[in-house]
């Protein structure tokens, strides 16, 4: 048995505004150490909703997350933001860089606020991480100069940079066009098969999906295949 | 450690909006350099029309009323005892101004450590000569050194030097509205009349301006001797024992002290000059308000400039917040814009504060009424500009509070849901 990343157990939720609906029932589903898993499904089956609850941004539901084996249901905001600077890295379908730094700088942000290297040694790791993604040269660039492809990468390089025990991505490559996205997607895959790296990706692009290792299928907030595991 | 990466995050945030943030930045200064130049013109001012009245006053005098003697001789008779009696058209005593034991009351207030400075004086109701017009007008007899150094006469004495009066036999310093209606120069010798009659020559060696007209239009100043030669009286004669005390506020309570100890009547000098005090305290609260409103106002500059941020940063906020920066973090870091502004700012303003009220100091002031005023007064006091420097602080703390508490309320979820 390997080491499950995340689990969730029956978790539901619902919005309340301004009629009650449901937009998440009875999720059960847990991801291994390593493991490149996609979730699809059609626009407002949930999928997005329930990568912010896995992802401890959203604390609004019922049910019980384990990230780790520890269960995050019931913490405080700031042992939550803790726990997302130092467990999960994110790749939203924006960039979301900040325009004031560089490249290298929003990189290394994450890695200064956890505080657990020496800002040398950040740097350093930084400059490893943009090299993996092959941007090393655009990294005193400022993320304004760069490509849309390019800033996507250093918004993966910056989701790296804390060497997290899981990559989430909401349609990381939603933006981009074909051969972007190809480039993105090689890169999740590189990640998952040389640096055992696990990654929870929802996405839309069927395409993608069936290119990872194990794909979830939702649809109306429930989980209709948690599809083979191929690894 | 932690902080410096806030720092660096906030200062950031503020390059990148830098003419909204100098421009709030300069709100505050230019609050700040109101706010002291304000305070330090209005303190120097108030100064000014104080030190008019009391340096010129006594802190305690000491002298006697005139009134009947309260123990008539019929309550000491002992066939009277135990009755009443009624005696109707009591009169003063002649010789009650005098304080009694004038010498020996001096030397014990020189040994007291509460006070300063003791000036024996006496006054004089006369009439000044001018041909067949009688001016009605009051002398005082002075001890010159102990004016000089209690009441700053000398710096009231406009023409002619305060030592002549010491050193020439029978001189008198004259009020210079006196001196207009008489027609004297320094140098010339006027006739006196007494209320008793006595004819009595005195050379003029000076004029004085105490900017109050009333006073100057009736005034003369003699030397102690002077007056008692006047008067035909010894040299122990005094009416009025002027009290100066290192601490003015003990005025009130030694006063008591000494008028039952020496047993005269003791006035304190905040009885007789309460109504300066509280014009000076509602000129300083006037101040005190337009200041800070100058500072609330400039307080509003930084709250619209951090909502304006806050509202276009939303998108930084919410990344801060998924990789993993708290709510506290997002606080800070807009705390830190606002210190920032308000210190610099402020900073700023208490120099161009002192700036101003310096340049505000040169200007020539010249009335007639304040002959040792040549410019304006300016109050340097470190009060108000420790004063400004925390308002400033506080200020923009405050303006920059709830901005901040709302940036650390955003959900970073519903911004990036919202893409």
């Amino acid at each position: 048995m390997e080491k499950k990343v995340i689990e969730a157990i029956g978790i539901s939720k619902s919005f309340h505004d301004p009629l009650t609906v449901k937009v998440l029932t009875d999720i059960s589903f847990s991801i291994n150490a390593g493991e490149f898993v996609s979730v699809v499904g059609k626009s407002g089956c949930g999928k997005s909703t329930l990568l912010y609850i896995l992802s401890t941004m959203d604390t609004n539901y019922e049910g019980e997350l384990l990230l780790d084996g520890i269960s995050m249901t019931n913490k405080k905001d700031a042992e939550l933001a803790m726990v997302r600077n130092e467990k999960i890295g994110f790749v939203f379908q924006f960039h979301y860089l900040l325009n004031e730094f560089n490249n290298l700088q929003n990189v290394m942000l994450p890695g200064l606020k956890l505080a657990n290297l020496s800002p040398k040694e950040v740097e350093h790791h930084a400059y490893q991480k943009l090299k993996i993604l092959g941007i090393e040269k655009e990294a005193l660039k400022y993320p304004n100069q760069l490509s849309g492809g390019q800033k996507q990468r250093v918004a993966i390089a910056r989701a790296l940079i804390n060497e997290p025990l899981i990559i989430m991505g909401d349609e990381p490559t939603g933006n981009l066009d074909k051969k972007n996205s190809d480039v993105v997607f090689n890169i999740f895959k590189e990640l998952a098969e040389e640096y055992h790296q696990s990654l929870l990706i929802v996405t839309h692009d069927l395409d993608f999906a069936a290119k990872t290792h194990r794909t979830i299928t939702m649809e109306d907030g429930k989980i209709m295949s948690h599809g083979l595991s191929s690894s | 450690m932690k902080f410096k990466l806030i720092a660096e995050i906030s200062f950031a945030l503020l390059r990148a909006r830098l003419k909204q943030t100098m421009v709030a930045a300069f709100g505050v200064t230019f609050s700040i350099t109101m706010f002291i130049t304000l305070l330090s013109f209005m303190g120097g001012l108030n100064d000014l029309l104080d030190n008019l009245i009391l340096n010129r006053t006594p802190h305690i005098r000491l002298f006697n009323e005139i009134s009947a003697s309260s123990i008539q001789p019929i309550a000491k008779s002992k066939a009277y005892a135990g009755a009443y009696n009624f005696i109707s058209h009591v009169k003063p005593k002649n010789d009650l101004l005098e304080i009694r034991n004038s010498e020996a009351i001096i030397k014990a207030l020189k040994a007291d450590p509460n006070v300063r400075g003791v000036a024996p004086k006496n006054t004089v109701p006369v009439f000044y000569n001018v041909g067949a017009i009688n001016l009605t007008g009051v002398i005082d007899g002075i001890d010159v050194d102990a004016e000089n150094k209690l009441f700053t006469f000398q710096d009231y004495v406009v023409n002619g030097k305060t030592m002549d009066l010491k050193n020439t036999p029978n001189s008198i310093i004259l009020g210079i509205g006196v001196a207009k209606k008489m027609l004297v120069q320094v140098g010339d010798n006027i006739q006196i009349t007494t209320s008793k009659g006595t004819q009595f020559p005195l050379k003029v060696v000076g004029f004085f301006q105490s900017g109050m007209d009333e006073m100057d239009k009736i005034q003369g100043y003699v030397t102690l001797s002077t007056t008692q030669k006047i008067l035909g009286k010894p040299a122990s004669y005094v009416t009025d024992i002027q009290v100066k005390l290192y601490d003015m506020t003990l005025a009130p309570a030694l006063a008591k002290k000494y008028g039952k100890l020496f047993e005269t009547d003791a006035v304190d000098i905040q009885t007789t000059n309460s109504q300066f005090k509280t014009g000076s305290s509602i000129r300083t609260l006037i101040s005190y308000a337009v200041g800070i409103t100058l500072l609330i106002v400039a307080g509003f500059g930084i709250y619209n400039i951090l909502n304006m941020m806050i509202y276009e940063k939303m998108d930084s906020i919410a990344i801060l917040k998924a990789t993993g920066f708290s709510g506290k973090d997002v606080n800070t870091i807009f705390i830190t814009i606002a210190l920032t502004i308000g210190l610099v700012g402020g900073a700023l303003g208490l120099v161009f504060g002192f700036g101003l009220s310096a340049v505000i100091g040169q200007i020539p002031f010249n009335t007639a009424s304040l002959p040792t005023v040549k410019t304006y007064p300016i109050n340097y006091n470190p009060k108000f500009y420790l004063i400004g420097a925390v308002f400033s602080v506080i200020t923009t703390y405050l303006a920059g509070y709830f901005p901040s508490r709302k940036a650390s309320k955003i959900d970073p979820v519903d911004i990036i849901r919202g893409k």
